[in-house]
């Protein structure tokens, strides 16, 4: 018995040590360590998906400005999360324009001072009006024009006309398609109906976001035919009811061999033959095609899914940090970077400013779908398509052109998620 | 005064344990519980006190019986994969852990030998998941070698994406759960009392059935409810060798907090976790864990 009591003084006493330690080291945290000396270097956490972040532009960025950008890498739908739940958690985010409509609700954003941008008005007008060089492209979705201005820097509404306050300054684009393995399907290919094509039964895959994928599927509705759409970006509950109608059929057909939500799943499926046309995105068409194993970003005739990301500045940054954000801004719109993510194959927010970064024969082949003059290095320096040949889908003109509708969120957007777990459960 | 404090000990001693279950755990299951009758929009969650979240959850499951809705069909495969999953690994788990217990006689050798059975713990579950492709894919090992040795002319895609694949990962990687448990029970089973059944002249069966199984009981109890509850909550697995064609609860919440409506995925944790505690208070009912422990 006294034995017992014992241990439990000394284990008590144990216990009122650990605490008086615990309450030491809390009051420590508490106070802090003194604030950051003004000279040094401003540090920015930049969130966004592992697509839009490399470390060639952070470590050129830090030589230029002199600011240390620190990535944080996360998923699509983890930077909204992440947007809305700890605004605190990021000084900077490039994030895609489809998800503004839940972003700027929530107030958690600042807008833009575009006076505070230099060359705010050389942005590419795909993205601020909607048009390739004043002819107007696909709109349908949620196209960036549309939530691209606020009427006030704290404000909730969008702005139809251009202002001087901005959600998002545009950082990359692109229009995507469907990619195919061309050496296995051996026939030409021109027709988002071909992903549901019974010849390719068990053999297709299809992304499963749902915010996107359900847009590849009114894509290839539409082109069959199956279901008429008032705005695919839009959908109404009819509408969704008829598209995923569609695909709990195919799915039942044994049409899909998988499918995936992350690049790297269908970067696999693609390069070991499980499937042979699928959803896909451009540089994970790069990445098979770096494994020396045939792959097309195909072109269709119905035209592409768009979309476009840009940098946000969360409400509560101000100060050096503010500053710093503007000057990365103006950095990554100078050229060095949009030269950059042109050669990845992506497009540049600023048009004019990378051309002169990069070489004429690299401007040619990505921009002007010409075909290379010499052999054409990825940003890394790796082969990433021999002299002579020619860029999917063309020239900037073409395939921005050819945008049938954007990645969007839906008013229906809650019933459309319901739906598509149901596609999942079928 | 000794008398007091002697009482008091246990208490204490249990408190830090206490305290962290607290807040680790029971906490963020009440938020969770409050959260999911709150209304939601794109963006935000409002706290309110409504069913909304439940009925949609289970949308349109009565009306259209005998048909089964989404929820009750994605319950109803994620049910099946943890019976046979629970089937398959009890006996596989038992067998395994006798083998250790009765045939291995060595210490070291058994020790060695158990250890050999977490061996798919050293690599990530997710690097796990995707080595299974160039094995069982259209273009894998085994269609190749089945190829090639001419039992098939085509590659099997049934392989692949597949129930079978679902089940063959989910062995794999919850066989242990179950043989460690088991492992632990039977070792502490007294070999006199095997002898003594020998000797009675039972067979090799009958002293299975009714002497190392009942002796068995808790081990296979705790087992069973590691593997129910792990697959009961898996979406990972299943989404990766399922080629993502097959739902399960898990994935049916993911979606929705990706589609940032929190207070309906937490409706379906909530149903998600009614749903495991009967099965755990079923299994309950036959073993009483804590006496036999």
């Amino acid at each position: 018995m006294s034995d017992k009591t014992k241990s439990g003084i000394s284990r008590r006493t144990l216990l009122k040590g650990s605490a008086i330690t615990a309450g030491f080291l809390g009051t420590t945290a508490v106070t802090g360590f003194p604030a950051v000396h003004a000279d040094e270097p401003i540090t920015l956490r930049y969130l966004s998906t592992a697509t839009n972040q490399s470390p060639a532009i952070a470590a050129k960025a830090k030589e230029i400005t002199g600011i240390n950008i620190e990535y944080v890498t996360v998923t699509t739908d983890d930077v909204t999360k992440r947007i809305i739940t700890q605004p605190d958690s990021f000084d900077l985010v490039d994030t895609e324009y489809f998800s503004l409509r839940n972003l700027i609700p929530s107030g958690n954003f600042q807008a833009i001072d575009a006076k505070k941008v230099k060359l705010v008005d050389k942005l590419a007008t795909a993205i601020t009006k909607g048009e390739i060089d004043g002819k107007k492209i696909g709109d349908q979705g949620t196209a960036p024009h549309k939530v691209m201005y606020l009427e006030k820097q704290r404000g909730k509404e969008f702005a139809k006309e251009q202002t001087e306050w901005i959600t998002l300054i545009p950082t990359t684009y692109n229009a995507d398609t469907l990619g195919i393995r061309p050496d296995l399907i051996k026939r030409p290919i021109e027709s988002w109906a071909e992903l549901l094509n019974p010849e390719f039964k068990g053999k297709t895959s299809i992304l499963n976001i749902p915010s996107i994928g359900i847009m590849d599927a009114a894509m290839v509705n539409e082109a069959l035919g199956t279901v008429k759409y008032g705005d695919k970006g839009n959908m109404t509950k009819e509408e969704i009811d008829k598209t995923i109608a569609t695909l709990i059929e195919a799915k039942k057909a044994g049409q899909f061999r998988a499918f995936w939500s992350d690049f790297n799943e269908s970067v696999n499926l693609m390069a070991s033959g499980e499937t042979v046309i699928q959803s896909m995105w451009s540089p994970a068409v790069t990445a098979v095609r770096l494994k020396g194993i045939p792959c097309t970003f195909q072109p269709l005739k119905e035209g592409y899914r768009a979309w476009a990301s840009g940098f946000g500045l969360p409400k509560t940054l101000k100060g050096k940090k503010l500053d710093a954000a503007y000057e990365f801004i103006n950095w990554f719109l100078d050229g060095w970077a949009g030269a950059y993510l042109n050669r990845q194959g992506y497009y540049a927010a600023v048009l004019d400013t990378a051309q002169q970064s990069m070489e004429p024969y690299e401007w040619a082949f990505w921009m002007e779908g010409k075909p290379a003059e010499k052999d054409i290095l990825g940003p890394d320096g790796g082969l990433l398509e021999k002299a002579g040949s020619i860029r999917d889908g063309g020239s900037y003109n073409t395939r921005m052109g050819a945008v049938a509708c954007w990645n969007s969120i839906m008013d229906e957007n809650a019933y459309m998620i319901q739906k598509w777990n149901e596609f999942i459960a079928a | 005064m000794l008398e007091m404090k002697s009482r008091w000990a246990p208490y204490w001693q249990a408190a830090p344990l206490a305290i962290v279950f607290l807040i680790f755990f029971v906490l963020p299951l009440l938020v969770t519980l409050a959260v999911s009758f709150w209304t939601y929009t794109g963006y935000s969650i409002e706290p309110a006190f409504v069913g909304d979240n439940y009925a949609t959850a289970f949308d349109k499951c009565l009306a259209s019986l005998p048909d089964l809705c989404t929820t009750f069909r994605t319950y109803l495969s994620t049910l099946k994969f943890c019976l046979m999953v629970w089937l398959i690994t009890l006996v596989l788990g038992f067998t395994i852990a006798y083998f250790l217990v009765f045939e291995i006689k060595s210490n070291n050798m058994r020790l060695i030998l158990a250890l050999v059975t977490t061996i798919p713990f050293w690599t990530s579950n997710v690097i796990r998941m995707i080595s299974w492709i160039p094995l069982l894919g259209r273009n894998g090992v085994v269609n190749q070698w089945l190829m090639g040795v001419g039992l098939t002319s085509e590659p099997l895609d049934w392989l692949l994406y597949s129930n079978f694949s679902v089940v063959l990962a989910l062995v794999h990687l919850n066989t242990v759960f179950m043989i460690v448990p088991i492992l632990n029970s039977m070792s502490r089973i007294d070999k006199s009392l095997v002898e003594a059944a020998y000797d009675t002249g039972a067979s090799g069966w009958q002293t299975l059935w009714n002497v190392i199984i009942p002796l068995s009981k808790t081990g296979i109890a705790i087992g069973s409810i590691f593997v129910i509850t792990v697959v009961m909550g898996d979406f990972i697995s299943i989404g990766l060798m399922g080629g993502q064609q097959i739902a399960s609860a898990g994935k049916v919440i993911e979606s929705q907090i990706n589609a940032l409506q929190f207070p309906i995925a937490a409706a379906n944790a909530v149903v998600l976790l009614a749903i495991v505690l009967m099965i755990i208070w079923t299994l309950l009912r036959f073993v009483d864990i804590r006496k036999e422990l």
